[in-house]
């Protein structure tokens, strides 16, 4: 049996070490993407993203346990940073949900963010699309909360999540204006420190301003303490008005249709990239276009050109 | 192009609060170029063999200063096996004392390091010892 016959037949390890070809770029893991891609489409994907520290990893534990309540399946992938000295990391989001680690319901994978900068690594949606495969009804992602241009969970999740703190104070004017665009739902977590009311009404404020009253979906804040598990009912409560307002408005063809046009010209991008460069550097072209550069017989736009005449495409 | 990473889970199984040893060591494989899935304190076997499986490690790799190494690092070995997994080394370190290292290398730990080890030599002993798998 294939690695994807192996995960609808419900194999664990199977999925698991599919996961990893995915992470580490094998070609085979493509062929078996395909088998599982008419599998998929099922799981409602959640993605939570705030600073470091924010709380993000309690809330997913947290989350985790409140649809394990309602018996549904549930996914995680939870992304930290790699190192860019060593090419290693230390991947520590399961400190805080390794509780579920031996429910059978529940499957965890931790990923690096291996150079990637937009919050996830570049394996996070088909990661996630194999976890859908295996039946997953809910598939929570927390990105890396560096402080990054977290936008990618935009295009990859239904419903994206914002966790701040209380204490922001003056800093929350200087919150990127990009992170007000990005959340469905805005959480204040540690609820139980000094400030939090107040963040919470200022964040109302600033995206009051953002989203005069539109006839969409008007993101609220709302107020958990992810250590005690307070608030986690009403958050996720939330994420359903969510859902059924995507359902209802035709948002959620629309956010598919993004994302497919999204994971079409991704895949389009790399595997031209990849067929040319090789291409050219086994022939010799690419040598050639460096010595052209070197000594500036050549200039990179026309080197480009040159060998894009030389394609099928133009 | 398709090269593996090692990924390596580092925890501590049991009620031992010592954590100060599996951070220096979680650092160390980090610096080394290895993926760490660090799990934490007070795991179960059994969570530390699901976490394993899930994230596909090569290497668990648990510290014990409790004293309590002869029971927890067999159980651990023997959830690995039943769960078909029996493929991922298992290593262990902390406050083990020599004469407890024959019997838990017969009950399948790959191999133990004590206090005042350098972490240089744990990690050529992972890179000596560990294939990621095929
Ligand atoms: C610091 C310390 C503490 C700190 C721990 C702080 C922390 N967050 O880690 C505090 C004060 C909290 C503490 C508390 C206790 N401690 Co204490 N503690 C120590 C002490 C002095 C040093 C441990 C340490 O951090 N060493 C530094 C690290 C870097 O070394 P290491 O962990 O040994 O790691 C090295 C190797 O062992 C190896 N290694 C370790 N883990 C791993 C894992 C892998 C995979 C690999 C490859 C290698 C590896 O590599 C490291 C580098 O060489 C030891 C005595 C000693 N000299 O070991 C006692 C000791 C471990 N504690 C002991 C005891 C009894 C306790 C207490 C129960 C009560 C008490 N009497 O104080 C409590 C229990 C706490 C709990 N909840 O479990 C005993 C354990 C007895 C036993 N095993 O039979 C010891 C041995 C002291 C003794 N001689 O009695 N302790
Ligand atoms: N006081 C308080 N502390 C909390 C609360 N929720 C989480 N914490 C603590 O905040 C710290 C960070 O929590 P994590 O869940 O690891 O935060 P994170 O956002 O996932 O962190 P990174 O993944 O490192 O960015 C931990 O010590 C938690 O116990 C809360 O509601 N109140
Ligand atoms: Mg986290």
């Amino acid at each position: 049996m294939s690695l994807a016959e192996r995960v609808l037949d419900g194999d664990i390890r199977a999925a698991a070490r599919l996961m990893r070809d995915i992470d580490d770029r094998f070609k085979s893991a493509v062929e078996e993407l395909k088998t599982l891609y008419p599998h998929t489409g099922n799981a409602y994907i959640i993605g939570i993203t705030g600073p470091p520290g924010a709380g993000k990893s309690t809330l997913v534990d947290q989350i985790v346990a409140a649809y394990r309540k309602r018996d549904l399946l549930v996914g995680v992938v939870a992304i930290d940073p790699t190192s860019p000295f060593s090419g290693g990391a230390i991947l520590g989001d399961r400190i805080r949900m390794n509780r579920h680690a031996d429910d059978a319901g529940v499957f965890i994978r931790s990923l690096a963010t291996r150079g990637a900068l937009g919050g996830l690594s570049r394996s996070t949606m088909d990661v996630a699309n194999v976890m859908d495969a295996m039946g997953m009804d809910v598939i929570v992602i927390e990105t890396v909360g560096v402080g990054q241009d977290e936008v990618d969970i935009v295009s990859t999740a239904h419903t994206t999540v914002v966790v701040m703190v209380p204490g922001l104070g003056d800093d929350i004017q200087a919150i990127k204006a990009g992170i007000l665009e990005i959340g469905d739902v805005f959480v204040v977590n540690k609820a139980d420190r000094d400030g939090a009311e107040r963040t919470a009404r200022e964040l109302t404020t600033m995206l009051e301003m953002k989203h005069p009253d539109d006839d969409g979906w008007f993101p609220r804040v709302m107020k958990t303490e992810g250590s005690r598990g307070v608030g986690i009912e009403e958050l996720v409560e939330e994420f359903d008005a969510h859902r059924t307002y995507l359902k209802e408005s035709g948002a959620l063809q629309r956010l598919i249709e993004e994302r497919n046009a999204k994971v079409f010209a991704d895949t389009l991008r790399d595997e031209l990239f990849d067929s040319v460069m090789s291409a050219i550097s086994a022939n010799g072209t690419y040598q050639e276009i460096l010595t052209g550069l070197r000594d500036r017989s050549t200039d990179p736009y026309s080197a480009v050109q040159k060998v894009m005449a030389g394609s099928a495409f133009t | 192009m398709a090269e593996r990473r090692v990924r390596v889970l580092v925890g501590k199984p049991g009620l031992d609060g010592h954590d100060r040893g599996a951070k220096i060591i979680a650092r160390a494989f980090r610096d080394a170029g290895f993926e760490v899935i660090y799990t934490g304190l007070h795991q179960t076997p059994e969570q530390i063999v699901s976490a394993a499986i899930q994230e596909d490690v090569d290497c668990v790799a648990l510290s014990i200063l409790s004293g309590a190494h002869n029971t927890l690092l067999p159980a651990v070995k023997e959830i690995l096996v039943e769960k078909g997994a029996a493929d991922i080394v298992l290593m262990a370190g902390g406050v083990i004392p020599e004469d407890d290292i024959p019997g838990l290398k017969k009950a399948g730990i790959a191999e133990v390091f004590t206090p005042g080890t350098s972490t240089e030599t744990i990690v050529g002993w992972v890179r000596d010892n560990i294939t990621p798998h095929a």
